[in-house]
């Protein structure tokens, strides 16, 4: 198949930048070497929108982080992904970090945040009724918020595929050719053809940009790892609560989900192995002493799960977003690490412009913006959901108990453009399997049903693609 | 909207054996929803024997213990539905639940029988740092694949939690082909019944290996081993024990929890040590006209001890709903040095029967004594070889003492060694 744009990896940075170039008449495909979209760093992260008053003046980070967090309350609204607008909280514990809350303020009104504020200790009691007793002050940022981010990540990746993008699974790009001004990918079987590569392969930019003789980026994955909290603790935080920043990044913070439970995390270690998404027990137990400094009632007797994510720094300590200098056909897009997700929707304007100067296109007539919202059973009326089973009985069917998730909700999700493929993709497109049980009761049913929609054997149903089958052969 | 006398939620054992009791208490009016396609519950996966020895005095399968009670159910012309969820109850006993057929069905209850069972904890409740590869599972769930579905979830199995599941399991996986290298147990003592560990694991010879636990998952699509660690007295891996075992399951049997989300939305009071309501002696609880039993009650070691306490609800439930109810003139139950809980945690002098305490250990004794006083003064002192947690105990207030008491007294429990 011949491209003109093949965008590498399907996370939230190379889904939205796929959408955003489907507007225009260009044959697009989004290349990601896992069976799912959203696999990476998208989607284990702290799912927040920054406010952007971190970010040096003068980066590409500081503009887009702002930017981005403008486009966001928008953007998800037109793909029907949760987004809310809680504002947060820096908050600092003594006279040293006030001074810092100080000098954040400053950075921030430089950077154009819009509404920060520095609360006394009366005030950030009142916003947030759990707050410890050692903090002292608090930098309040009006515009950040949460989001999921992926649902933001299959959201795009659907509207693109919609608007007539190619999603091309399990094709990890081995080997790259340049001849007669195309490049050819090759995942060591199959071929794609395409004039122009956008590297959105997150830790693994610099391999990709290898790959062309591109030596210049250092991608060093820096993992962080998490913990979520039953929706029963979700209302100890109202909004999303930093610690002082360090060099390592910003802190241990304690925020709510679109979803109501509450996210610990992340620590931050660097670390060499790019697959490793493990989680260490010493990882986790620092994560709740620390977070325990701004809302000290927390205890582990109400974490559901714990996961990792990586991410990509690099060594530039800005995002680099530029043609390569090997060849202007390859732009990369690397070291998209914190304030990544926030500047996500910036970051797809700001590549589209970086190939429409070279690539003249017009944009399509018929270029449908609007991801419409799925169904979520869980959030509607009595009313509302006697209509939709009236209409389609598969709702009538409750297989998640915890999170109220249908069979037809699952059904959709298998069946949606770029649908679900294994259990992790159903897991994140309804939530089913995310609830208190983890998936005990539901699981099993969610295997039933991928393997009824794709016509295979319940054995062929795999968690997460490859070799993570769940089921071997047949009893005796 | 549809009007029933009682609606029980839930048509496993205890939905079952309460709907019985209630209509044989004189209450036509009942309706039962069940979520699963069949009435039975859990127990139509449990295809091993060791049900019904208390209670019919035979030894029968889990879904022949469940038939006896669904053929009664279907000869009493107890009205049910499965494949139907209830969603949600009202503060008025109005029941919202939903399937394909009738869509979403309102159904104004006079009385709420909870009988909604237990789920299994998973692997993100113990914190358990690793990967997060494929073939890591609750038994339950390991145990539906293999006896309703007919598929292995693996072939070289470490077992973490010697509770009954994890134990049934053991032999099941290793009947149907799989090595079960060991199962680990974080407790000094096993939390299973001991003719579980005798049956299941002695007989196979796979060791049980206590006060240790699974301390890291590898492994990167699937699993394929874990590290076990030694723990000391305050459970926390000791450096230096840790070894790996390559396997590319691990089944969890690390306890159970009442579901009770429907219950926790209504706004019923719960004890934070059963997870499950706070109820008196015919299992009603805080909310008028609400009963709770079975394991989303507390949870139980045997079905027979369901049915027992779901014929008591099922009682209490008929009461209720014919008005045959006496004033409420309540003692509470405590339990206290070495016990856990008790259920039921309140009781109405006024009752005219004997009312059974049951409660849980919180360690293992030997030769040890229950003790029951009330208000401070000693009223049942009993000799007990072993007492352990995995194993539930009762004592019997007789009528004739519950007559003494007033108002607002305690009953407390205690172990003595």
């Amino acid at each position: 198949m011949n491209y003109d744009v093949a965008v590498v990896g399907a996370g939230v940075i190379g889904s939205l930048i796929a959408r955003e170039l489907s507007r225009y008449d260009l044959k697009i495909a989004l290349v990601e070497k896992c069976n799912d979209m959203a696999m990476g760093t998208s989607k284990a992260n702290s799912a927040i929108v920054h406010a952007g008053f971190d970010a040096k003046p003068g980066t590409l980070k500081a503009k887009l982080n702002v930017e981005g967090t403008a486009l966001m309350p928008e953007l998800c609204k037109t793909l029907g992904v949760p987004f809310k607008p809680v504002g947060s909280l820096v908050v600092a514990f003594s006279d040293e970090e006030v001074e810092t809350l100080n000098e954040l303020l400053e950075r921030g009104n430089k950077n154009g945040v819009p509404g920060l504020e520095i609360y006394d200790r009366e005030k950030l009691k009142n916003a947030e009724p759990f707050i410890s007793d050692e903090a002292k002050a608090a930098l309040w940022a009006p515009s950040a918020g949460i989001v999921c981010p992926y649902e933001l990540t299959i959201a795009a990746a659907e509207n693109a595929v919609v608007n007539g993008t190619d999603f091309i699974r399990n094709f990890e790009v081995k080997k790259i050719n340049f001849s007669n001004n195309e490049f050819t990918l090759s995942d060591g079987e199959k071929e794609i053809k395409t004039k122009y590569v956008i590297n959105a392969a997150g830790v693994y930019c610099d391999e990709i940009a290898a790959l062309i003789g591109d030596t210049s980026i250092h991608t060093t994955p820096r993992k962080g790892e998490y913990m979520l909290c039953d929706k029963s603790v979700g209302h100890l935080a109202k909004h999303t609560i930093f610690q002082c920043p360090s060099k390592m990044g910003k802190g241990i913070l304690v925020t709510p989900t679109v979803d109501g439970n509450l996210l610990l995390g992340p620590s931050a270690l660097d670390i060499e192995d790019k697959n490793d998404v493990s989680t260490t027990s010493t990882a986790l137990a620092d994560i709740l002493n620390i977070a325990k400094k701004s809302v000290s009632c927390l205890t582990t007797r109400e974490v559901i799960t714990s996961f990792a994510g990586l991410r990509a720094h690099c060594d530039r300590d800005d995002f680099i977003i530029e043609p390569s200098n090997i060849n202007s056909q390859f732009i990369n897009v690397a070291g998209i690490e914190s304030p990544g997700l926030s500047s996500a929707p910036a970051i797809a304007l700001y590549v589209k412009d970086i190939i429409l100067k070279s690539v003249s296109a017009e944009e399509k007539s018929d270029f449908n913006p609007v991801r419409e919202e799925p169904v979520r059973f869980r959030h509607m009326t009595n009313d509302e959901r006697k209509a939709l089973i009236e209409k389609n009985p598969a709702y009538g069917r409750i297989i998640c108990r915890c999170e109220t998730i249908t069979e037809g909700e699952i059904l959709d999700a298998i069946n949606a453009p770029a649908g679900a493929r294994d259990v992790d993709g159903v897991k994140r497109r309804t939530r089913a399997g995310m609830g208190r049980c983890q998936g005990g009761f539901c699981g099993s049913k969610v295997v039933e049903l991928l393997a009824r929609e794709l016509g295979v054997e319940i054995n062929e149903i795999t968690k997460f693609g490859g070799n993570s089958k769940i089921l071997y052969e047949r009893t005796k | 909207m549809l009007n029933y006398d009682i609606v029980v939620i839930g048509g496993g054992p205890a939905g079952m054996a309460a709907a019985l009791k209630a209509k044989e208490c004189g209450v036509d009016s009942i309706l039962i929803l069940e979520r699963a396609e069949t009435l039975g519950g859990i127990l139509e996966q449990c295809i091993h024997t060791g049900f019904g020895l208390h209670y019919f005095g035979e030894e029968l399968s889990g879904p022949e213990y469940a038939d006896r009670f669904i053929q009664l159910v279907d000869d009493q012309k107890i009205e049910y539905k499965t494949d139907t969820m209830a969603l949600e109850i009202s503060e008025d006993n109005v029941v919202y639940a939903i399937n394909k057929t009738d869509g979403l069905l309102e159904i104004q209850a006079k009385a709420i029988i909870l009988a909604m069972g237990c789920r299994e904890r998973p692997r993100g409740a113990l914190n358990i740092a690793g990967t997060r590869a494929s073939g890591v599972m609750s038994a339950g769930t390991a145990q539906k694949y293999v006896n309703i579905d007919g598929y292995m979830p693996g072939k070289k199995v470490v077992i973490l939690g010697s509770g009954d599941i994890g134990l049934i399991m053991a032999r099941r996986m290793t009947l149907e082909g799989a090595e079960v290298k060991c199962v680990c147990e974080l407790m000094p003592y096993s939390s299973g019944l001991t003719r579980n560990i005798v049956q299941c694991l002695d007989d196979f010879n796979i060791p049980l290996h206590l006060s240790c636990t699974v301390v890291d998952i590898h492994g990167k699509e699937r699993v394929e081993g874990v590290t076990i660690a030694d723990v000391d007295e305050n459970r926390r891996p000791i450096p230096g024990s840790e070894r790996f075992i390559e396997c590319d399951t691990l089944l969890l049997s690390v306890g159970l929890i009442p579901e009770n989300e429907l219950t926790r939305a209504v706004g019923i009071d719960l004890d934070p040590v059963t997870s499950g309501a706070v109820v008196d002696e015919y299992r009603e609880t805080s909310h008028k006209g609400v009963f709770a039993c079975g394991n989303v009650l507390h949870v139980h070691d045997l079905v027979d001890y369901v049915t027992l306490e779901s014929q008591t609800a099922g009682e209490g439930a008929a009461r209720y709903v014919l008005g045959k109810t006496e004033d409420a003139e309540y003692v509470t139950t405590k339990g206290v040095n070495g016990v856990r809980y008790i259920v039921p945690q309140k009781v109405n002098i006024k009752n005219d029967g004997d009312v059974k305490l049951y409660f849980r250990v919180g360690q293992v004794y030997k030769n040890a004594k229950i003790v029951a006083k009330y208000n401070g003064e000693v009223i049942i002192s009993r000799k007990r070889p072993r007492l352990a947690p995995g194993e539930m105990e009762d004592v019997l207030i007789k009528n004739d003492m519950l007559k003494n008491f007033d108002e607002g007294g305690v009953i407390e429990i205690s172990v003595e060694v």
